[in-house]
């Protein structure tokens, strides 16, 4: 089945019901158990996205928030076809993409390009910025000219403010925010149009993190990008995204343009993690105290996943798995408080 | 008297041709139940700093000049075997990350035995229980339960509450705090920072807070320390840093968090990087970056210059007060 779907033109991006589950047995001998006297044979896994549904409009900067193991770097792996997802679809300008084969991905590939946490790790520290830079596009576009390569190698390192000069150079030559520039160079080189940039300034310092922010928000608006932004860095999210998706354990807790997540957050958990924030006009912490902790992505509750971290659960969250209504203008929420009007 | 008194401590580690200074001048006090916030990027020289103020810098560096003088002693120029009956009894320490601090291989209950015993002469059983009294202290569920488990089977949040506690142990007068919840969460963070805070406050215990987060120095901390390059740069009370910084890069600082900024605005950067330390500049090692640099800053390191309860490092911040 590869049913295209008609789509409103501004959404560039539509992710259906998606899931992805890691399974932890994998050969047979390790899915046996015994259990009250009989052999049976038994999957476990890590469920780490479940069924998730999210649009991202055209021109966009969705930022997908959440704790460490909500999943968030998992969708946007997915959502990349770096890894297949268990159930669900990806829909890309309305074409189904998520089940086509390798040699159909690529034009997607060219149009989505990846910017990964750790600058250390994703670029290869035995090719030169030249070499970094021209493998994408080589590979795009086998019959380009040396001279349009080099002239686009000069293009995009002045756009990312690296000294084009420093092409011949080495990564371990560069500090850890010319790296990322460097990796943002990678991402720019093939003109994509949607961007999934996983956590791009965690490994850096605050002073650099502004550096990079603001050349991530400028090549949006001279290159009309669209942004899927992955980070647990909640004021980073205040200040870049134009939506906001958060996540626990897997699934959507709710979904909202950003003033309106801030201002307004309607989830139990979205209130908790936004009190959480330390705030420099603050002179003691003053967050929201959720119950228990984060339970493994392996058996997850039943009902709400966040039933037993959150004060107003009742028998309903523990039974059954809120669905995301519509609260307000595109504002998103999955809770049964929130639906039956018990919080506000 | 100060409970801890830093003066004048120097760091260096010695390089090929040549040698390098990791911390210099460091000079500040600590008072008895005071909470001292130490800020500053990767490669400021906090982390070194809190290594040596308990005299712990690895080996080739060595502190080169300085005091520290903990209850009228100098660690810095302590036998080993008394600066032991110092570290870990009277001063404690929590690190960044629980999973290397607390060993994988022994209980949550023997490490903590153990630790109480080799600064108490106490028998196994009044160990378990002032443990497990401390656990208690942390709001860890079950304490007695916990004592029996390894580190691998809690949360991370939990974790570092056992290396809380396990610093509780001794009834510290000091606890030397290093970036104790830059591995955690956001909500986890929020608990764990509350707990230190609270438990400083009821204990009367001092606390050193080393962090790269203004938010986290706002919300626990009295005074603040900023470095940069291995120099202080500014100190004072958190509050007037934060609501009025002095030193350029202190503003730059604090007007780089995204918060500070109107949404989708450019956030406002420092231009440039921290220098690393085997290539200071010449004179103000903030000089390049800075907008009021003069001749004067790229020739001549700042003096501190004292005004309002406030220390800072800056002829511009000099030359102003002259003008007032």
């Amino acid at each position: 089945m590869n049913a295209d779907r008609p789509e409103s033109p501004q959404v560039l991006l539509r992710v259906e019901n998606l899931s992805k589950e890691f399974p932890l047995t994998s050969g047979l001998l390790e899915q046996l158990r015994f259990e009250r006297g009989r052999l049976v044979r038994r999957q476990e896994s890590v469920r780490a996205v479940n069924g998730v549904t999210l649009e991202v409009n055209r021109g966009d900067a969705l930022c997908v928030v959440g704790e460490s193991g909500c999943g968030k770097s998992t969708l946007a792996r997915v959502v990349m076809g770096l890894i297949k997802p268990s159930r669900g679809s990806i829909y890309y300008e309305g074409k189904r993409i998520d089940d086509l084969p390798t040699e159909k991905l690529l034009t997607y590939r060219r149009k989505m390009q990846m910017i990964f946490q750790n600058p250390y790790a994703s670029l290869n520290p035995r090719m030169t910025v030249k070499q970094t830079l021209e493998e994408p596009m080589r590979f795009h576009n086998p019959d380009i000219s040396r001279e349009e390569l080099t002239h686009k190698i000069i293009e995009v390192m002045e756009s990312v403010g690296v000294d084009p000069g420093w092409n011949q150079r080495f990564p371990h030559e560069f500090s850890g925010g010319q790296r990322q520039r460097i990796s943002i160079a990678r991402a720019l080189m093939v003109d994509p149009e949607f961007i999934v940039a996983d956590e791009p300034i965690s490994a850096l310092d605050v002073s650099i993190q502004a550096q990079v922010l603001n050349l991530l928000m400028e090549a949006r608006k001279q290159r009309a990008l669209t942004y899927l932004f992955i980070t647990h860095d909640l004021s980073v999210v205040q200040h870049f995204g134009t939506r906001v998706a958060v996540m626990y354990l897997g699934a959507l807790c709710e979904s909202a343009k950003t003033e309106d997540l801030f201002g307004d957050p309607r989830h139990p958990y979205t209130q908790a993690l936004l009190s959480a924030i330390p705030r420099l006009d603050q002179s003691r912490p003053t967050h929201i105290k959720l119950l228990g902790e984060v339970p493994t992505p392996i058996n997850l509750p039943s009902g709400c996943y966040f039933h037993n971290r959150c004060q107003y659960a009742t028998d309903r969250c523990r039974r059954e798995t809120p669905n995301p209504i519509l609260t307000g203008d595109s504002h998103w929420v999955a809770c049964h408080a929130v639906e039956e009007g018990r919080i506000k | 008297m100060a409970l801890l008194e830093v003066r004048n401590l120097e760091v260096r580690f010695p390089l090929r041709g040549g040698e390098l200074t990791a911390l210099r001048d460091l000079s500040f006090s600590l008072n008895q139940g005071e909470r001292l916030g130490i800020v500053g990027e990767s490669g400021a020289g906090k982390s070194v700093a809190a290594f040596a103020i308990l005299n712990l810098v690895s080996r080739p560096g060595y502190i080169s000049a300085g005091s520290v003088l903990f209850e009228g002693r100098d660690l810095a120029s302590l036998a080993p075997e008394q600066l032991r009956s110092i570290r870990g009894n009277r001063i404690a320490m929590i690190f960044q990350d629980p999973m290397m601090t607390l060993n994988p291989v022994l209980t949550i209950g023997t490490q903590m035995v153990e630790c109480l015993q080799a600064h108490r002469e106490i028998s196994d059983k009044e160990a378990r229980e002032i443990a497990v009294s401390k656990l208690r202290s942390v709001s860890i569920p079950a304490p007695a339960a916990r004592m029996d488990q390894y580190p691998h089977e809690l949360s991370g949040g939990m974790r570092q509450r056992v290396v809380i506690a396990i610093a509780l142990l001794t009834e510290p007068s000091v606890i030397i705090a290093d970036e104790p919840t830059t591995a955690l969460d956001v909500t986890i963070q929020a608990e764990i920072m509350e707990l230190l805070l609270e438990l400083c406050e009821n204990n009367n215990v001092a606390l050193l807070l080393i962090t790269h987060d203004l938010g986290v120095v706002s919300q626990v901390t009295q005074r603040t320390i900023v470095m940069y390059a291995g120099r202080i740069v500014e100190e004072g009370a958190t509050r007037s840093i934060i609501d009025n910084p002095w030193h350029p890069y202190t503003h730059g600082l604090i007007d780089a968090l995204p918060e500070r900024t109107h949404r989708g605005q450019r956030l406002n950067q420092i231009p440039g990087m921290m220098p690393s330390l085997s290539a200071i500049p010449e004179g103000c090692a903030f000089h390049p970056r800075c907008e009021h640099m003069t001749e004067l800053c790229q020739t001549q390191i700042p003096g501190y210059t004292l005004r309002d309860e406030r220390r800072v490092a800056c002829h511009w911040v000099e030359k102003q007060g002259e003008s007032r």
